[in-house]
């Protein structure tokens, strides 16, 4: 057997318009735990798609030579039958079925058509004692935590026998303490002759987990080193091309009037209402300046700013205060006339409608400044034409619909659609999240720009970097608390991580 | 046929549209090809003006549910309801004048009145109670034909007031006819070369000057045909000018109205129109209300021409405007559809029952064939969705 267990050869892969992947070609060692770095867009989801069967043979260029054969892999069974298996990020577990079910799910042993769940069940608890996961078979998944489940899907990848296993973002979820046993169940793995393919923005576990780390950039391969000869700085610099402080563009905000205060707000979980989402949060944000929110997933970030806003459909309790006066907020209606506005989250969920053309979408939340009796649809346009120049989205035209932009171009519309609202405060959740660099610097600059008109903005991002490079005060949140507040000067990634994962 | 009209399909960077994408293009050539098998089939009968003017009559109530159910099935709701609305608004109808000596005009606005109330209902129970309209239009569906066997007492209650049968038989005279469709040739000139000034004013792209004037002319054509046809005959039916208007109301209401747009959001991303600051739960009352105003005239329409207030009319006529809907390009999934397409839908589905009928076929035929042409144009839809797609 050849030291090289797979081999990417001038793997290409292009969109329309845009080329995702450009001559990558990529080595994994067998026996290896292999890190795989990149910023967001630089191409990782496009080369582990094409690795795990998702984007065909055919609809790329290049070769996959997995244990010394060129593979041509029709879809993901393919692949997983050959012995590479994915786990995506957002998990595929189905909740209502049991852990048992879930490791075997389309997977079943049957026997004239009859699934054999007696010897199933004996493979599951072999399966899950191999991971070292002390959990009964007939649990629901829904019953078990995030970490627990990460482990079920990684027993069900096994069950397919598994021989490189692919981790994207295994940890975006998780704790510091379920994250810490997921490294330690994959260093058994290894043990036992798996290799694995570790995809993560998190420094510290590439380091703390992986043999040898390689780097894209805007979907080209800049290079692989064995993790003992790169330091931070040099892994940094193979990822985004330039030194860091050149990635965010700081300019100098003075603080001004108070804008926004929240007084102990509470939010409790929409399905689960004895669940606090967000546990009585004070704060307040100041025209003048960035004000980032971060925290891990989960730490009740999302929540607290959709609650603000009028749009989390659980229970809220707490006082909301705009320019000193105490507001009520039942719906996104009482907060855009209220003159708030949130870039939310998933932009593809909350914040477009797809088929409709980029007009449509940038006066859907302010129709009363272009409609009388009926719509002037000339008036329409032009405020369009104005915010995708300003924007600079780049498209054909305004008739076009955004299901047809980039990602990068897809937030810049719904950024625009917020412009149009002529909003006091701004809300951001993750703004930047899965656009490329480029995009995320004309955003930066945009967020610089309403700052110095006036407008208190607010960002919330799990990019550590982003967080500090971008904000002039940061709040971090825990377990659905602020557990601090820095000035960016005195922050750090490593004070930031601490708050976050509930140090004090 | 398929094949063909996939690969005439504008490139997705093409800028100008004729006005009418593959879709109503694919939808027109099929109602053209039914109308020829037809035509010869009975010797040119089924195209004389006669039949013509009957074939409009008889699609005109499904019409004028499927204007109102494109609304509906647009914000990613149904309707089951409507067909024992129509019944039930009949029924009422009949019972207050023929029981109540009630005048026509009180018994239409309560009638009327009937409608929007039991669409508010109905819209209340599926925005606030969070009840799937699918079901509570169900429940609606039986208890509102429960509540006419109940005021008719299973039998048909005639006959009407003689102004009100007018609704349902009688022709417009040749004047107002003819004024009418003077009106809208104006209307769609005049919109044409104002929404080109418009464009120039505003430093929009403009499209070359022959679309701008084709399409106009095409529809103006359009209206003298049809006008030239009915006056072959008798004239406008009166349940057709009330088809023809509500498709304009509603189309325009569709395209041109901030509560329009806000359905197609709605329907589109009812998350993304959520937090986009749209009044989500009152868009969608609002079209449950019109949408039983709506059953509410196709009621009257219906009674008016058969004379009666009958326990089992309406029966089945909301699957037949849904079908409308959706043979008209309307999407199950929400977001997408047009309210002519409703009307297109309908005429289809017209024109095969009365042609069907006038070659004596077996009413069995009639259904067979209706549910294939169903299916199969939304088979054209998903098709042509995965090709754009890919």
């Amino acid at each position: 057997m050849s030291e090289m267990i797979l081999e990417l050869n001038h793997i290409s892969k292009e969109f329309p318009g845009v080329k995702a992947l450009n001559d990558v070609r990529i080595r994994i060692r067998r026996g290896e735990v292999h890190g795989l770095c990149g910023e967001n867009g630089a191409g990782k989801s496009t080369f582990i798609k094409i690795l795990s069967g998702v984007y065909p043979y055919g609809s790329y260029e290049g070769d996959i030579v997995f244990n010394g054969e060129v593979q041509k892999f029709r879809n993901t069974v393919d692949a997983e039958r050959a012995g590479i298996v994915c786990i995506h990020q957002e998990l595929a577990l189905v909740n209502e079925l049991s852990v048992l079910e879930n490791i075997f799910l389309g997977n079943e042993t049957t026997r004239l058509g009859v699934i054999q769940w007696d010897e199933l069940y004996g493979k599951a608890k072999q399966l899950l004692d191999q991971l070292d996961l002390k959990i009964d078979p007939n649990e629901k998944v829904k019953n078990l935590g995030v970490g627990q489940q990460q482990l079920v899907e990684i027993a069900k990848a096994l069950s397919k026998n598994a021989k490189v296993l692919i981790l994207d973002e295994p940890t975006s979820a998780l704790t510091e303490h379920e994250v810490g046993i997921l490294l330690g169940r994959i260093r058994m793995l290894q043990k036992n002759g798996v290799t694995c393919i570790y995809i993560s923005h998190k420094l510290n576990e590439i380091y703390e987990i992986c043999d040898s780390v390689s780097v894209l950039r805007d979907g080209t391969y800049i290079g692989t080193k064995p993790i003992g000869e790169l330091d931070r700085e040099s892994l940094i610099y193979m990822m985004v091309g330039r030194k860091l402080e050149t990635l965010f563009p700081r300019e100098p905000h003075s603080r001004k009037q108070l804008a926004l205060e929240v007084r102990n707000m509470t939010v409790y979980d929409a399905t689960n209402p004895r669940r606090k989402r967000v546990d009585a949060v004070s704060f307040q944000a100041y025209q003048g300046e960035i004000l980032g929110i971060s925290g891990l997933m989960g730490s009740g970030r999302t929540e607290l700013v959709s609650a603000i806003f009028g749009a989390y459909p659980g229970r809220k309790e707490g006082e909301i205060r705009i320019d000193g006066k105490a507001v009520k907020i039942k719906s996104p209606v009482d907060a855009v006339r209220k003159r708030l506005a949130l870039v939310s989250e998933d932009r593809k969920i909350f914040g477009l409608v797809l088929d409709m053309s980029i007009a449509d979408n940038i006066t859907l939340s302010s129709l009363n400044k272009v409609s009388r009796l009926t719509l002037q649809q000339d008036k329409e346009m032009v405020y369009a034409q104005k915010y995708v120049a300003e924007l600079k989205v780049k498209t054909s035209g305004i008739e076009t619909p955004v299901k047809n932009l980039s990602g990068g171009n897809q937030q810049k519309v719904v950024i625009g659609k917020w412009l149009m609202t002529e909003p006091k405060i701004l809300i951001l959740d993750e703004p930047t999240r899965g656009i490329d660099v480029g995009a995320k610097f004309e955003i930066y600059n945009i967020m610089n720009e309403l700052v110095a008109k006036g407008v208190t903005v607010i960002m919330i991002s799990s990019d550590l970097e982003e967080i500090l490079g971008v904000s002039d005060r940061i709040l971090i949140m825990s377990e659905g608390r602020i557990a601090a507040e820095l000035d960016y000067r005195d922050a750090t990634q490593e004070k930031i991580m601490h708050y976050a994962t509930g140090g004090h | 046929m398929k094949q063909e009209a996939l690969t005439a399909a504008p490139a997705p960077d093409r800028q100008w549209k004729i006005g009418f994408d593959i879709r109503s293009f694919a939808m027109i050539a099929g109602l053209i090809l039914i109308w020829i098998i037809f035509t010869v089939m009975t010797d040119g009968t089924f195209l004389s003006a006669r039949n013509f003017s009957n074939l409009t009559i008889q699609m005109a109530v499904v019409s004028i549910l499927g204007t109102g159910m494109v609304l509906v099935i647009v914000t990613g709701n149904i309707d089951l309801s409507v067909g024992s609305l129509v019944g039930l608004a009949g029924g009422v109808a009949a019972a207050l004048m023929v029981w109540q000596d009630w005048g026509t005009l009180p018994t239409i606005l309560v009638v009327l009145a009937l409608g929007l109330f039991l669409g508010l209902v109905q819209g209340f129970a599926t925005v606030y109670l969070n009840i799937p309209a699918f079901i509570v239009t169900l429940g609606g569906m039986m208890a509102f034909r429960g509540i006419l066997l109940g005021i008719t007492k299973g039998v048909s209650i005639a006959p009407m007031n003689n102004s009100y049968k007018m609704l349902g038989s009688q022709y417009l005279n040749e004047t107002a006819g003819l004024v009418l469709a003077a009106l809208a040739v104006l209307a769609v000139v005049f919109s044409a070369i104002r929404r080109r000034l418009s464009r120039k004013k505003n430093g929009l792209p403009l499209e070359p000057i022959g679309i701008t004037a084709g399409r106009p002319a095409v529809i103006v054509g359009l209206i003298v045909a049809f006008v030239l046809v009915m006056y072959s005959y008798k004239g406008f039916p009166v349940p057709v000018v009330i088809m023809l208007g509500l498709m304009v109301i509603f189309s325009f209401i569709a395209a041109k109205t901030k509560f329009g747009r806000y359905v197609y959001a709605v329907g589109g991303n009812v998350q993304a129109a959520h937090y986009s600051g749209v009044n989500v739960k009152k868009v969608v009352l609002l079209v449950f209300m019109l949408n039983g105003l709506i059953a509410a005239i196709a009621g009257i329409v219906l009674s008016a021409r058969l004379n009666a207030g009958a326990p089992s009319s309406g029966n089945m006529m909301e699957l037949d405007a849904i079908a409308a809907a959706v043979i008209g390009g309307t999407s199950l999934s929400g977001g997408k559809g047009k309210v002519y397409g409703a009307i297109l839908g309908a005429l289809i589905m017209a024109s095969l029952d009365n042609g069907m009928s006038m070659l004596n076929m077996e009413a069995f035929w009639q259904y067979i064939v209706k549910g294939a042409i169903l299916v199969l144009a939304v088979w054209f839809d998903v098709g042509m969705k995965n090709k754009r797609g890919a």
